[in-house]
């Protein structure tokens, strides 16, 4: 998956737990659960969601990375990179 | 009209999903009501046949009017609980036999309307499912079972996906949902989408005013359901509780700290072994843990009526849930005491998720017995509620932060939360609420035994 891509599937994966998500005026480093208002449940379904997209498992240590959109992008891309995907 | 929350008085009927002469089971859902908050799917409460539809949609009535009548069914009388013993219908007026559930002689074998409808709408025949319900009754799950809903399917007209944003700009506007195309995910109306339908319809207006009827106009601005705002009226819902609860309870508060250590830590742990959609999170260890120690601890659990305080048998937990957009829904969680931690997960995420996609049910607004708020989700470390009446008691839990703690005369960093309970001191006094907040803290150190 690349940058574009991993971007991609997280804004859309964000739009269906919030559907007025804007994303243009969102810097990569802002912190996507305060500025989405996304509760711990919210914050679990997109998790779940972004498993299921991109094949991949995101354990609750992998939780900091997706504090951020720039930090999803960097583990979606390293998740889904052929050389260290983890086993789904 | 069932009372749906404390602050409810009246409601609107939208719409029926039941004509006279269907058969309902308990917890079909007849009808869809719109209150000062939401949308809400109304269940039947017996089983039994609808005789009358009383009232029509368009129209609000009173909490407690007969909307409509049930009849026998199976040789039991069946009621609405909500109708007044008067109105319901006196038993022999449909024939026992001639409605009675269960396997029919024909070979067809007996489904609720509702599921009847959802079998046709996924083109099944009845005869060829295997009914897991009571008697060979076809379920919901056995349609389900056998043709799972169509991931992408039109949605319909009033579940359809619209932001809290968009609802309140085509209000504002005028604007009828129905003729807006959604560019968000499965057709979801965004305020985009809104905003577009109406510069369209601006423009369309301007030239066609001199030399043709505004034809374009009315077809987007004649709404025949119209989609209410609730950000106002749920607005004013809130105002008139609140003020009820400030004026007529003397509130006294409590609040503790205790450390996350155990549970965070168990939770962990649990969820390493789990896929993610088996996981838990911590507030789901603090509504159990709230909901043993409202059960154990006599004057928190319960109602104040009629001057005096009535315990409640099992704990029915409300959950604050907040409203993207504003506002604020408390769906209830029945038997909470009975729930294992994966069920609670369970009828937690369903409960918001409802709030926030589509309708809660009836069943799941009425007789909260204690409530909880968890403000912590929005990064506060305490909150003093205020309790909701006719209930004694508001649980509020703080984010969960390190802090500096001391554990065996050593100073560490550890996970921790804040507890609050605001109660009503006419049904309890602080030493009763001090020995339920501690009995929260000390549960939670045992995350495994809960």
């Amino acid at each position: 998956m690349t940058e574009e891509e991993a971007r991609a599937v997280i804004e859309e994966e964000i739009r269906h737990i919030v559907p007025d998500a804007d994303f243009a005026e969102m810097t990569d480093d802002a912190e996507l659960r305060e500025e989405l208002e996304l509760d711990s449940l919210d914050f679990l379904v997109l998790i779940e969601r972004l498993c299921r997209r991109a094949h991949c498992r995101i354990d609750e240590n992998d939780y900091p990375a997706l504090r951020s959109m720039g930090g999803g992008i960097r583990l979606l891309v390293s998740r889904t990179s052929p050389d260290t995907a983890t086993q789904p | 009209m069932p009372s749906l929350g404390a602050d409810m008085e009246a409601g609107t009927v939208l719409e029926w999903r039941v004509r006279s002469g269907d058969e309902v089971r308990r917890g079909d859902i007849m009808a869809v009501v719109d209150t000062e908050k939401s949308e809400i799917e109304v269940e039947s409460f017996s089983d039994g046949v609808v005789k009358d539809i009383v009232v029509q949609p368009g129209n609000k009535v009173a909490v407690g009017t007969v909307l409509a009548t049930l009849s026998e069914s199976n040789g039991r009388p069946a009621a609405e609980p909500t109708i007044p013993a008067a109105a319901v219908t006196p038993p022999g007026d449909v024939p026992a036999s001639a409605a009675a559930p269960g396997p029919q002689i024909d070979g067809v074998p007996s489904a609720s309307p509702v599921v009847r409808h959802l079998a046709a709408e996924r083109g099944l025949d009845l005869t060829k499912i295997h009914g897991t319900g009571n008697r060979g009754t076809i379920t919901r799950s056995d349609i389900e079972h056998v043709a799972p809903t169509p991931p992408v399917k039109q949605p319909r007209l009033a579940r359809r996906r619209v932001s809290p944003l968009a609802r309140r700009l085509a209000a504002a506007a005028g604007v009828d949902l129905d003729t807006i195309t959604g560019t968000g995910l499965h057709g979801a109306v965004r305020g985009d989408d809104v905003r577009r339908a109406q510069a369209d319809a601006d423009r369309a207006r301007l030239p066609a005013a001199k030399h043709a009827p505004p034809t374009t106009a009315q077809a987007i601005t004649t709404n025949p359901i119209p989609v209410a705002d609730h950000r106002d009226s749920m607005r004013r819902a809130i105002a008139r509780l609140m003020t009820k609860a400030n004026a007529q309870i003397p509130h006294y508060y409590l609040t503790t700290t205790f450390d996350m250590t155990a549970a965070i830590d168990w939770l962990h742990r649990q969820n390493e072994a789990l896929p993610v959609s088996g996981r838990l999170i911590p507030a789901v260890l603090l509504l159990r843990a709230t909901a043993l120690a409202a059960q154990d601890i006599d004057g928190i659990n319960g109602e104040w009526r009629d001057e005096h305080f009535q315990r409640a048998s099992s704990v029915n937990l409300g959950v604050v849930t907040s409203v993207r957009g504003g506002g604020l829904m408390v769906p209830i969680i029945p038997n909470a005491e009975t729930l294992a931690l994966p069920e609670l997960m369970a009828k937690l995420r369903g409960a918001v998720e409802r709030v926030r996609f589509g309708r809660l049910l009836a069943s799941e607004l009425a007789g909260a017995t204690i409530t909880v708020t968890n403000l912590g989700e929005h990064g506060v470390e305490s909150v003093y509620g205020v309790v909701f009446p006719p209930q004694v008691a508001l649980v509020g839990f703080g984010a969960v932060v390190e802090r500096p703690w001391a554990v065996d005369g050593l100073l560490g960093v550890r996970p921790v939360v804040t507890a609050t309970l605001a109660a009503d001191h006419r049904a309890s006094d602080g030493a009763v609420g001090a020995r339920f907040l501690a009995r929260i803290g000390r549960l939670m150190q045992k995350p495994g035994e809960l």
